[in-house]
C-alpha cells in the first residue's frame, strides 16, 4: 500500500483505488503471484519433489552400502531388500489410507500376529491352504471392522480404539497359540515365499499387486478421492453428501485386510504363526508413511512415498546387517533418518510452492 | 422479472423452529420461493439466516415446522437428501477441501464415474466449462484449492452448486469476498440461472445488491419472519431497515457518565493498515472511555482489533499506548504494555475449557504468582476467587471447569483474566456472542464498571444496538475503511445500518 490513500469519506467513490484493487484482485483470484505460468506442470513438479527427498536418501544409502560392503550391490542382496520390504510394505499401504483419511491404526502389528496364529491352528490347517488364506483375511477384516465401527459410530478416538485392539489382539493371539509357535505344514502356503514369478520373488509380486491396486483405489476412484476429502475437511465432506462415518469405518477394514495379507506373507516366510509376529510393525508403518510425505493430520499424502519410506528403512537395516552392526545402532540411525527425511521434504515442498 | 407472477412456489417453509441449547435460533420462520425468482433474505446478525439455510441444506433438522418442495411435504434429513431434490447451497465459510483440486472439489460427493473409477478428464473438462460460465476461466481445474485466494474459493463453491443441476440455489453472502466487477459477473450468472427457471435464495447485507439483483425480500428478525414477499426494487430502504431493527428484547444498558470522558489519551492508532483487510485507520481511546467499532462481518473490525493487539502484523501505521510505541506483530509486548483481548471465538481462542476457572483467570499473569517458576497456588486461588466474586461468576466456585459454565459466565472469566493482570486497555470482540439475554446486561454493567475504573475499552460488535448502547464513541467501518466517527448519542440504529449497508456516510 504505497499508493497515497484518500481520506476515509472519499474512499468509496475513489475510482483509481477501485481500479487498482480490481487488477490486484483478478490476480489474487487465480492464486497467481507472478506472470502466468504453466500451473499444471508446476503441480506435477511439486508432487514429484515431494518424493525427491526420499529418492535422494535412497541413493545416498546405496552409495554408502556399496562403499562399505562388497555384497551390497548384488542381485541376491537387492532381492533380499525387496523381500524384507514386502510384508511391512503391504501393511503400510493400509496405513496410508487410514492416515490420509485423518485417522491412525496402532493395531496393525497385533492384527498380523492374530491372523497368523488363527490361520495356523491345527483346525484351520486341516482344511488346507484356501481355508488358511480365507481365515487370515477374515481375521484382519473382522478386527478392522471392530476398529472402524467403534471409531466411526461409537465416536471414540482412533488412537485409543486401536491401542486397545493392539493389546487385546496380541493377548488373544497368545492365548490361542498357548504361547507356542505354530508350524505351517501346508506346502502351498510355504511356497509363497519360495517361488518366483518370472525371476521375481512371489512376495515382491504380491507387494507390487497390493501397491498397484492401492494406488488405483487412492488416485482413480471415488473411494480414494473421498478419503482425501474426509481427512482434509470432514465437515465439507459431510455437506457434500458423503457418508463420512461409513467411509471412515471402511478405511480401518481396508487396513485390517492389508494386515491379513501381510500375515499370510509372514507365515510363508517364517513357516510359523506366532503371537510375537509383527512386533512394532505399527511404528515402522507409521514412520514409513510419515517420511513418505503423508500428513499425520490427514488430507494429503501419496502411496509411492510410503513405499519409498519402507525401502529406505529396509535398506538401512540391510546395510547395518552387512556391516555386522548392532540393532541398537540401527535404531538410532532410523530415528535420525526420520527427522532428516521429513526436514528435507518440508524444505522441498516449500520451495515447490513458491 | 420485476413482477413475479403468483406461480406455484417451488419451496415453502412454514413455522420452522430450531433450538440449540440455550438459544431459540429459529422461532417460527416462513419462507416461500417461486421458480425463477431471486428471493433475498435480510436480517441482522443473529436473526437466524444462517441457521435457516442450514435447515434448508439438510445440515440441521428443524424441531418444528414443515418444508414443502414442489407441492410435496419433504424431510431433509441429510445434505444428500437436499441435494437429490435439487437444493444446492453455497456456504459463507467456504467449505472446500484444501488438498483436492478445483475439479475434485466441484464434483465431491457426486463424482463422474465409470464403475467406481473417476473420469478425471471429463470432470476437468466440465469444471472448465463451469468456471468459464462464471467468468473465471483463468482458474485451472487441476489447481489445488488450498492455493487459491478466498475469492477464488468462493468461485469454486459456486461452480460446485452449478454442477448439481439444482432447482434452487442458496447463496450465503456470496459477494462478501468479491470485488465490484466480480459481483456484476455474479449477477449475470444469477440472471442466466433464473431465466432457466432456477430459483435463488440470496443473502446479503448490501441493499444496493438486493435492489439490483433481487425480486422479492423476506425479512427475518430474532428468528422470526417479520415480512415476506416485499418487492426488492421498490420497497423504501427506511421500511426495510425499520423491519430489521426495533428489537423485541430490550437490553438494559448501564447509564453513561453524565459528562464527556476526559481521561488521558491511552491508545493512539495512526494510519494503521493490514494488506487485504483494512487501510488508513486512525483513532484514539482515552482512559475510561468505551469506543465501539460498528460494521458488517468482513468489514475489517476484528482485524483492526487483532492488529492493535499484535496478533496480526500490521502493514503500516503506528500503535501507541500511553505514549509508548508498540512493535508490530508482538502480542507479548502488547500484553506487557497493558493490553488485553477477549476474542470472538471464546472457546477456541480464549479459554482452557478443561481447566478450572482459577487457572483460566491467572493464565495471563502467572509470573505474579510465581517465584523462580514455582507457582504459589494458594495465592493464585485467593486472587482468582476475589475476581470471580467481584464479577459475580455463577456458580461461585473457582475450581469448577470452564467447560461447565454458561456463555455469559465464561465471558466473565475471560474479562476476569485481564482484570487480574492489571490491564489498561481492553479489546472486546463480540463480547455477548452466545450469551443469553439475562447475562448480557450483567456483562454490559461489568464493561461500564471497568471503564469507570479508568480502563479504556475498544469494542467490536455486529449488533448495532449493542455498540450504540454501550460505547461512548462509535466508528463505523465498511469494506476496510472507517467511514464515520461520532459520539454514540449523535447516532441511531437506522443511520448506522444505512451507512454500513448503503455506504453513504451522510
Amino acid at each position: 500500500m504505497s499508493e497515497p490513500v484518500a481520506s476515509s469519506q472519499e474512499l468509496a467513490a475513489d475510482v483509481t483505488t477501485d481500479e487498482q484493487a480490481r487488477v490486484e484482485r483478478a490476480a489474487e483470484v487465480a492464486g497467481e503471484s507472478g506472470p502466468l505460468q504453466s500451473v499444471r506442470r508446476n503441480q506435477l513438479l511439486s508432487a514429484m519433489l515431494r518424493n525427491v527427498g526420499l529418492v535422494v536418501v535412497l541413493i545416498v544409502l546405496a552409495i554408502i552400502g556399496t562403499l562399505t560392503s562388497d555384497n551390497f550391490l548384488t542381485i541376491d542382496n537387492l532381492r533380499n531388500i525387496l523381500v524384507s520390504s514386502s510384508v511391512i510394505g503391504v501393511v503400510s499401504v493400509g496405513m496410508t489410507f487410514v492416515i490420509i483419511g485423518g485417522g491412525i491404526d496402532l493395531s496393525v502389528g497385533a492384527l498380523v500376529a492374530l491372523a497368523s496364529v488363527w490361520a495356523t491352528t491345527v483346525a484351520t490347517q486341516d482344511y488346507g491352504a484356501a481355508a488358511m488364506v480365507a481365515c487370515a483375511l477374515l481375521v484382519g477384516v473382522g478386527a478392522g471392522l471392530v476398529n472402524g465401527l467403534l471409531i466411526a459410530y461409537g465416536r471414540l478416538v482412533p488412537f485409543i480404539v486401536t491401542l486397545a485392539m493392539l493389546v487385546s489382539a496380541r493377548g488373544l493371539a497368545a492365548k490361542m497359540a498357548d504361547n507356542r509357535t505354530q508350524i505351517v505344514k501346508v506346502q502351498t502356503i510355504i511356497d509363497i515365499a519360495r517361488k518366483d514369478v518370472i525371476g521375481v520373488p512371489m512376495l515382491v509380486v504380491i507387494l507390487a499387486i497390493v501397491v498397484a491396486a492401492g494406488w488405483v483405489l487412492l488416485n482413480r476412484t471415488t473411494f480414494g478421492r473421498r478419503t482425501f476429502a474426509i481427512g482434509g475437511n470432514p465437515e465439507a465432506a459431510r455437506l457434500a453428501g458423503i457418508d463420512v462415518r461409513r467411509h471412515t469405518a471402511s478405511l480401518y477394514v481396508l487396513s485390517g485386510l492389508c494386515c491379513g495379507i501381510a500375515a499370510l506373507m509372514l507365515m510363508a516366510r517364517t513357516t510359523t504363526g506366532s503371537s510375537t509376529h509383527g512386533n512394532l510393525y505399527e511404528l515402522d508403518a507409521i514412520a514409513s508413511v510419515i517420511i513418505g510425505g503423508t500428513l499425520l493430520s490427514g488430507g494429503k499424502g501419496t502411496l509411492i512415498g510410503s513405499i519409498l519410506g519402507v525401502l529406505v528403512f529396509q535398506t538401512i537395516t540391510n546395510i547395518f546387517i552387512l556391516n555386522n552392526l548392532a540393532t541398537e545402532v540401527q535404531n538410532i540411525a532410523k530415528g535420525l533418518i526420520i527427522v532428516a527425511a521429513v526436514l528435507l521434504q518440508s524444505r522441498t515442498t516449500r520451495e515447490a510452492k513458491t | 422479472m420485476s413482477d413475479v407472477a403468483p406461480a406455484r412456489p417451488i419451496l415453502s417453509m412454514a413455522g420452522i423452529v430450531k433450538e440449540f441449547p440455550g438459544v431459540r435460533a429459529l422461532d417460527g420462520v416462513d419462507l416461500e420461493v417461486v421458480p425463477g425468482e431471486v428471493h433475498c433474505l435480510l436480517g441482522q446478525n443473529g436473526a437466524g439466516k444462517s441457521t435457516l439455510i442450514k435447515v434448508l441444506a439438510g445440515a440441521h433438522q428443524p424441531d418444528e415446522g414443515t418444508i414443502t418442495w414442489q407441492g410435496e411435504q419433504v424431510r431433509l434429513s441429510t445434505p444428500m437428501a437436499a441435494m437429490r431434490l435439487g437444493i444446492a447451497t453455497i456456504y459463507q465459510e467456504l467449505d472446500l477441501v484444501d488438498g483436492l483440486s478445483v475439479a475434485e472439489n466441484i464434483f465431491l460427493g457426486h463424482e463422474k464415474t465409470a464403475a467406481g473409477f473417476t473420469r478425471r478428464g471429463q470432470e476437468n473438462a466440465e469444471a472448465r466449462r463451469l468456471l468459464a460460465r462464471l467468468g473465471h476461466a483463468e482458474i485451472k481445474a487441476t489447481r489445488e484449492v488450498g492455493l487459491l485466494s478466498a475469492a477464488g474459493k468462493q468461485i469454486v463453491s459456486m461452480a460446485r452448486a452449478l454442477s448439481h443441476d439444482a432447482r434452487l440455489i442458496v447463496m450465503d453472502e456470496p459477494s462478501a469476498v468479491l470485488a465490484h466487477d466480480e459481483v456484476d459477473n455474479l449477477f449475470r450468472v444469477i440472471r442466466d440461472l433464473t431465466a432457466s427457471g432456477v430459483a435463488v435464495v440470496y443473502i446479503s447485507h448490501r441493499l444496493e445488491e438486493i435492489r439490483t439483483a433481487g425480486d422479492r425480500v423476506t425479512v427475518l428478525k430474532d428468528g422470526r419472519t417479520v415480512a415476506t414477499g416485499l418487492p426488492a426494487r421498490t420497497t423504501p430502504t427506511r421500511d426495510v431497515v425499520s423491519l430489521m431493527t426495533g428489537r423485541t428484547i430490550e437490553y438494559a444498558f448501564p447509564p453513561r457518565p453524565e459528562t464527556e470522558v476526559e481521561g488521558d489519551e491511552l491508545l493512539r492508532v495512526e494510519n494503521l493498515a493490514l494488506a487485504g483487510s483494512f487501510r488508513d485507520v486512525s483513532f484514539r481511546v482515552r482512559a475510561g472511555e468505551i469506543v465501539g467499532l460498528a460494521g458488517l462481518v468482513g468489514a475489517g473490525r476484528s482485524e483492526v482489533l487483532e492488529t492493535v493487539y499484535g496478533a496480526r502484523r500490521r502493514t503500516s501505521g503506528t500503535v501507541t499506548l500511553n505514549g509508548k510505541n508498540l512493535p508490530a506483530g508482538n502480542v507479548s509486548a502488547a500484553v506487557r504494555a497493558g493490553l488485553g483481548l477477549a476474542p470472538e471465538e471464546r472457546k477456541s481462542q480464549a479459554l482452557l475449557l478443561g481447566e478450572p476457572l482459577v487457572r483460566n483467570i491467572s493464565l495471563a499473569s502467572l509470573p505474579r504468582f510465581a517465584r523462580f517458576g514455582w507457582v504459589n497456588r494458594s495465592r493464585e486461588l485467593t486472587e482468582a476467587t476475589a475476581v470471580t466474586e467481584s464479577l459475580e461468576v455463577r456458580p461461585p466456585d473457582p475450581t469448577r471447569l470452564a467447560r461447565t459454565l454458561s456463555g455469559g459466565n465464561q465471558q466473565k472469566v475471560v474479562l476476569g483474566r485481564w482484570l487480574l493482570g492489571g490491564c489498561r486497555l481492553l479489546l472486546l470482540d463480540e463480547p455477548t456472542r452466545g450469551v443469553d439475554v439475562g447475562a448480557r446486561s450483567e456483562i454490559y454493567g461489568l464493561i461500564r464498571r471497568l471503564a469507570d475504573s479508568g480502563v479504556g475499552v475498544l469494542l467490536v460488535s455486529s449488533e448495532v444496538p449493542e455498540v450504540l448502547g454501550l460505547a461512548d464513541r462509535v466508528l463505523v467501518m465498511r469494506e476496510g475503511a472507517v467511514i464515520h466517527e461520532a459520539p454514540s448519542g449523535d447516532l441511531d440504529e437506522h443511520r448506522v445500518l444505512d451507512m454500513i449497508m448503503e455506504g453513504s456516510a451522510a
